[in-house]
């Protein structure tokens, strides 16, 4: 029994890992514009089917590149050209709306999300493509519990990402800047800053993110098709509501417990089918308790 | 030469005229005044300048460039600084990240510096924190260094919006009423304050301000402005006695001008 939920602890904080990749995209992209993002879980997809491109045209070159080499570049290419793709969206579809009622901002969002989804839909066809396998060692076993380094390399991998982005958001002259906008958006270009050029810097960033995300997520459960981006952008939003919309640490921490409610379900509940009746049940009650999420700092309405 | 030049700069608000036909030529190393009752379309003209609000009518030049449709983040790149009439500081940041994100223009890395945390990164963000380091001291706030600025008291606040204002490096310090909600001796302490600011600093200041003996310590000359128009200019000892301008604040009649003339502006 304790095995079992040492191995669900990891698949849990593998599945977590991804998860919260993805939040951070909502959230980062939420502190700055008080948007919600809703095109990002397609982002993510289009990054996973660039990650599956390139590893694919690597793999085929007839020069035996190791598979290391191939992980870092599909890697490297789908950040940037994903990175390319958030700018892109967010200086044709919504900078024009940055005055507009945020509904409309919104609407153009859940637009931009279909679209990205019929794109390759009609690109590539429904049916699914299968991610190539490129960490093809063993397993370990540990304490008598089956680690896969693929689990490892993502745990790892998502931890590292985590880490350089809070220490970009907190600790250097950008991150700065992107607080300031959150808190006070109209005096930050007085201070010198565009505030352009941050929001690009930030579609970038969430983006390149969420491309990591994923490559990761393509390694683990290698079948893609073009609405894989739907549900896990949705889990991903909640993760990112239940940690406090918003703030950064709290999006790493609720794609954890996302990941968990995901892993543990099917061992509480008869199946694995009550999965998201668990996760919207668990957003709406801490809605209820806790409006500003777990991290989140309370907003006062000016009087 | 002239450091600022401004044309015949209007502005409305729907169907207000808040500043109308307003133009200003302030030298190189002045201290200039701006003064008018509440509504005269004073703190509008700062928005003005510093690109807040879009200019539809007139134009701006600053050290000779014409800056009337440039955009904020330029201007104040440019050498504009500014502080506020209701403090605007970034209340959750800490003082001394309020003051450095002042010099965010100056930062002279890239973005994937600050990803590699690369030598270039850090010998830079070194020395923009002694920068800041050396004006939190210049301005005795260094103990307050890591407070949130919203800990701080109201006086302290205006020091931190001050030295975010200079770390910039302007040539131009716009101050919006300073001395708001100071008593005499905090006021006369300001006064002491800004004219040493503007010495070390080489800078041109244009100051609002609604305390007449800031202004008659400080400024060289004053323009008087009311709902929007300029009606008179010149320096502040005879502005006091001005007939237009005790009419704007005390009315036609001028029935209390004798014994509240020393408070007028």
């Amino acid at each position: 029994m304790l095995q079992i939920l040492g191995q669900n602890v990891l698949n849990a904080l593998q599945l977590g890992s991804v998860y919260a990749l993805i939040a951070l995209g909502y959230t980062m992209v939420y502190g700055i514009l008080t948007l919600i993002n809703f095109a990002h879980g397609d982002i993510f997809m289009v990054g996973a089917y660039l990650s599956l491109a390139a590893a694919a045209f690597l793999l085929g070159l007839p020069l035996g590149l190791p598979l290391v080499v191939v992980f870092v570049g599909a890697m490297v290419f789908s950040m940037l050209l994903t990175a390319l793709l958030g700018v892109t969206i967010e200086r044709l579809a919504y900078r024009p709306l940055r005055q507009a009622p945020r509904v409309s901002a919104v609407i153009t969002a859940l637009g931009v999300g279909l679209f990205l989804e019929n794109f390759t839909l009609g690109l590539l066809g429904p049916e699914p493509r299968h991610f190539p396998s490129l960490i093809t060692m063993g397993v370990w076993e540990v304490a008598g519990l089956t680690i896969t380094p693929l689990q490892v390399l993502i745990i790892l991998g998502a931890a590292v990402l985590m880490v350089l982005l809070d220490l970009l958001v907190g600790h250097t002259l950008l991150g700065m800047a992107m607080r300031a906008i959150s808190y006070n958006r109209p005096i930050v270009p007085l201070m010198g800053v565009s505030v352009d050029r941050v929001i690009s810097l930030t579609f970038a960033i969430g983006s390149a993110i969420a491309a990591a995300g994923g490559l990761l997520y393509g390694l683990a459960y290698p079948v893609l098709d073009p609405y894989m981006g739907i549900r896990i952008g949705w889990w991903a939003f909640i993760a990112a509501v239940v940690g406090g919309i918003g703030n950064i640490r709290g999006a790493m921490l609720g794609g954890f417990i996302l990941g968990a409610v995901e892993i543990f379900t099917p061992m509480v509940l008869p199946s694995s089918t009550y999965r998201d009746f668990v996760a919207f049940s668990l957003l709406l009650l801490l809605l209820v308790f806790k409006p500003t999420g777990l991290l989140g700092r309370p907003v006062f309405e000016r009087v | 030469m002239s450091l600022l030049e401004i044309n015949d700069l209007s502005h409305n608000f729907g169907g207000l005229r808040a500043v109308s036909d307003f133009s200003l030529e302030v030298r190189e190393g002045e201290l200039v005044g701006l003064i008018g009752p509440n509504g005269a379309g004073k703190t509008t003209i700062f928005n003005l300048i510093t690109g807040v609000f879009k200019v539809g009518q007139g134009q701006i030049k600053f050290q000779g460039e014409d800056i009337t449709r440039w955009r904020s983040h330029r201007i104040s790149s440019a050498g504009i600084a500014r502080t506020f009439q209701n403090i605007r500081l970034f209340k959750e940041l800490s003082v001394l990240d309020n003051v450095r994100l002042g010099a965010y223009a100056r930062h002279a890395y890239s973005l994937l510096d600050a990803v590699g945390r690369s030598r270039n990164f850090r010998q830079e963000e070194e020395r923009q924190r002694q920068r800041a380091d050396s004006l939190l001291a210049r301005f005795n706030l260094s103990r307050y260094a890591d407070t949130p600025a919203r800990n701080l008291p109201y006086g302290e606040q205006r020091r931190v919006e001050m030295a975010r204002a200079l770390i910039s490096g302007p040539r131009l310090l716009l101050l919006d009423e300073p001395a708001a909600g100071m008593n005499q001796s905090e006021a006369q302490e300001l006064i002491r304050l800004i004219l040493e600011i503007k010495e070390e600093f080489s800078l041109t200041v244009i100051l609002i301000e609604h305390q007449m003996r800031v202004v008659q310590n400080l400024c060289q000359w004053v323009k008087v402005l009311d709902f929007g128009e300029t009606i008179a200019s010149g320096p502040p000892q005879e502005m006091q006695s001005h007939p237009k301008v005790l009419e704007a604040y005390l009315g036609k009649d001028g029935a209390l001008a004798g014994e509240e003339s020393g408070n007028v502006a």
